[in-house]
């Protein structure tokens, strides 16, 4: 108990801090509640809306994990393309990295024709953000694959495939959940873009639309709500994937675990 | 006592020309091999060497470091290619001086690595595997994972893999030189015992002299970078060896001196039979043969007709 409070305490504290000043700011400094609500104002949102953001919140949670599922399923596959070919390499890595800075906005139209209103135009936009860091993290994961093991592989007579199945691509997994980690937080904005740039039907249609009409409709305190929501959702995941981590890669923590 | 393998009795003639019944397991003639190092400058690791091992000789490789004894255990495992020169042989693995265990796997699977490469399914080649892990003493390991075993114990796990791929002809690339010196002894006789229960062919590289005249039949002392063979030594004792055994100790001098380095207690001759049997013992060309017989005859003892003369002698150099 002691060791877990020692871990989440800093956190804590640190967004004690923050907020107490931020409270301190709006109160004292005379700054529009409009611009910047203060703490409490955004914590009674949080109150009174909270089923209406959990309604918002479970759509934009789906997107985001099914987009980086996508994501994850099409980046893994092509990381591993571009370690076994050097062919593949050199014609998929530059459009990767050149994708990465193309505003969605462009062909978010295109998307939306081709897919309709649903949630998959948006787990495209999603999976297109969170593509690229898994890609170059499982890219460079499966490259640091010790050289030497592969020659054991070699002298053992694996055929190529084999020695990939048995040596590489286990050890080139914490690469690629590291990869998802970092998916995962520019999935989150991912999903407010997805859901900004793409046509919905629906009651609820998620918190980045929501947060764009309450931003347009003075709502300001609620769009704070919102951005809340995303930032703990943001957390969760992060640690729930490093979770994944030490149970599919139980190796590498123990590793770690050395280091302390 | 463990009957010696059948394939040392009969020992090869020398550059017997005809397919005898023992061909040798390996065969290397005249090979040269440069590498680029990380500079990119040409590296001369190996120059016109000769080696022949036979069927069931364990053949110890010793030199400087940087002599290219591990270029030529790659050589042999056909993990790169000679820029010169012929390479004839069985099929060998390599076993690495890191063990290289997969940290994902336990011990047992790393041991069955061998047989998975191999494309068995993962339960046949486990079973495949433990029956070796109880002869090695690993038993009761099997479900450790790597780095919850010992230095030692990885080293076994890495050498009973490197037995079920199967191979003929093992080369054993310093195996124990990662090791504290208490674990290193420990280990060889450990490797001795290992080898008399299942004989193989086995070319060992090692920096230890003592190791190398403890566990080989022959040791072929190689000159600093560009490596080539200076001298061979036959170690016609029987096994198991005991390090305190002054041939033992009288045939690590000789080796020593082979390499260059005067050992210390020079005055050690004439401890045994065996240096007035070898004529002052100049290594390479030793009479091994007939100390051999004085010392040892036991079955165990590998008597080489025709003694230490190889291809490889200094004369070449």
């Amino acid at each position: 108990m002691r060791r877990r409070a020692a871990y989440v305490l800093p956190a804590v504290a640190l967004a004690t801090a923050v907020v107490v000043a931020w409270e301190l700011y709006v109160d004292l400094g005379g700054v529009d509640p409009f611009l910047l609500p203060a703490p409490h104002s955004v914590a009674g949102e949080l109150w009174n809306s909270g089923g209406y953001l959990w309604q918002n919140f479970t759509v934009t949670a789906e997107e985001v994990l099914l987009g980086l599922a996508l994501s994850l399923a099409v980046g893994f596959v092509a990381a591993v393309v571009i370690h076994l070919s050097p062919l593949a390499r050199r014609a998929i890595y530059p459009h990767a990295v050149g994708s990465q800075a193309v505003p969605i906005a462009v062909f978010a139209p295109m998307l939306a024709f081709w897919w309709g209103f649903g949630i998959f135009p948006k787990l495209v936009v999603i999976a297109l953000i969170c593509f690229f860091p898994i890609v170059v993290t499982t890219v460079d994961a499966l490259a640091a694959v010790d050289p030497e093991q592969l020659d054991l592989m070699r002298t053992l007579d694996a055929p190529r495939l084999r020695a990939f199945r048995l040596a590489e691509l286990p050890s080139a997994l914490p690469g690629a959940l590291s990869g998802a980690r970092i998916a995962l937080a520019v999935g989150v904005i991912g999903a407010y873009i997805a859901e900004s740039q793409t046509p919905t039907s629906g009651t609820y249609t998620g918190l980045g639309r929501e947060i764009n009409a309450d931003l347009a409709s003075d709502s300001t305190a609620r769009a704070y709500a919102a951005a809340l929501v995303l930032f703990l959702f943001a957390i969760a995941c992060f640690y729930s994937l490093g979770l994944v981590e030490r149970r599919l890669a139980p190796w590498t923590r123990r590793h770690r675990g050395e280091l302390h | 006592m463990p009957a010696p393998p059948p394939s040392r009795l009969s020992a090869p003639s020398e550059r017997s020309s005809g397919a005898s019944a023992s061909a040798p397991a390996l065969e290397v003639e005249r090979i040269a091999h440069t590498y680029r190092d990380r500079s990119g400058r040409e590296v001369r690791a190996l120059e016109n060497l000769w080696l022949t091992v036979s069927k069931g000789e364990v053949v110890a490789l010793v030199g400087p470091s940087g002599c290219g004894k591990s270029t030529l255990l790659k050589l042999i495992c056909q993990l790169t290619s000679p820029d010169a020169g012929t390479l004839r042989g069985e099929p060998a693995v390599l076993m690495f001086q890191r063990d290289l265990l997969l940290p994902w796997l336990h011990a047992l699977d790393n041991a069955a690595l061998a047989l998975r490469a191999a494309g068995r399914s993962r339960g046949s080649a486990r079973a495949a595997a433990r029956p070796l892990f109880a002869e090695l003493g690993l038993d009761g390991f099997e479900q450790a994972r790597p780095d919850e075993l010992s230095g030692g114990m990885r080293q076994r796990v890495a050498f009973a893999r490197t037995l079920l791929s199967g191979k003929p002809l093992l080369c054993l690339d310093e195996p124990f030189g990662a090791l504290d010196a208490i674990t290193r002894m420990q280990m060889q006789s450990w490797l001795e015992a290992a080898l008399l229960h299942r004989p193989r062919t086995v070319v060992l590289v090692t920096h230890d002299v003592e190791e190398a005249v403890l566990l080989a039949d022959r040791v072929a002392v190689l000159s600093p970078r560009p490596g080539t063979v200076l001298a061979e030594l036959e170690i016609p004792l029987a096994r198991p060896r005991a390090r305190t055994d002054p041939l033992v100790a009288e045939l690590r001098e000789r080796a020593l001196r082979a390499l260059g380095l005067d050992a210390a207690r020079a005055g050690a001759t004439g401890t045994a039979g065996i240096a007035g049997a070898a004529g002052a013992g100049t290594a390479g060309v030793a009479g091994a043969a007939g100390a051999g017989g004085e010392r040892s005859p036991g079955p165990a003892a590998s008597v080489r007709g025709g003694g230490g003369v190889h291809p490889a002698g200094l004369a070449r150099r």
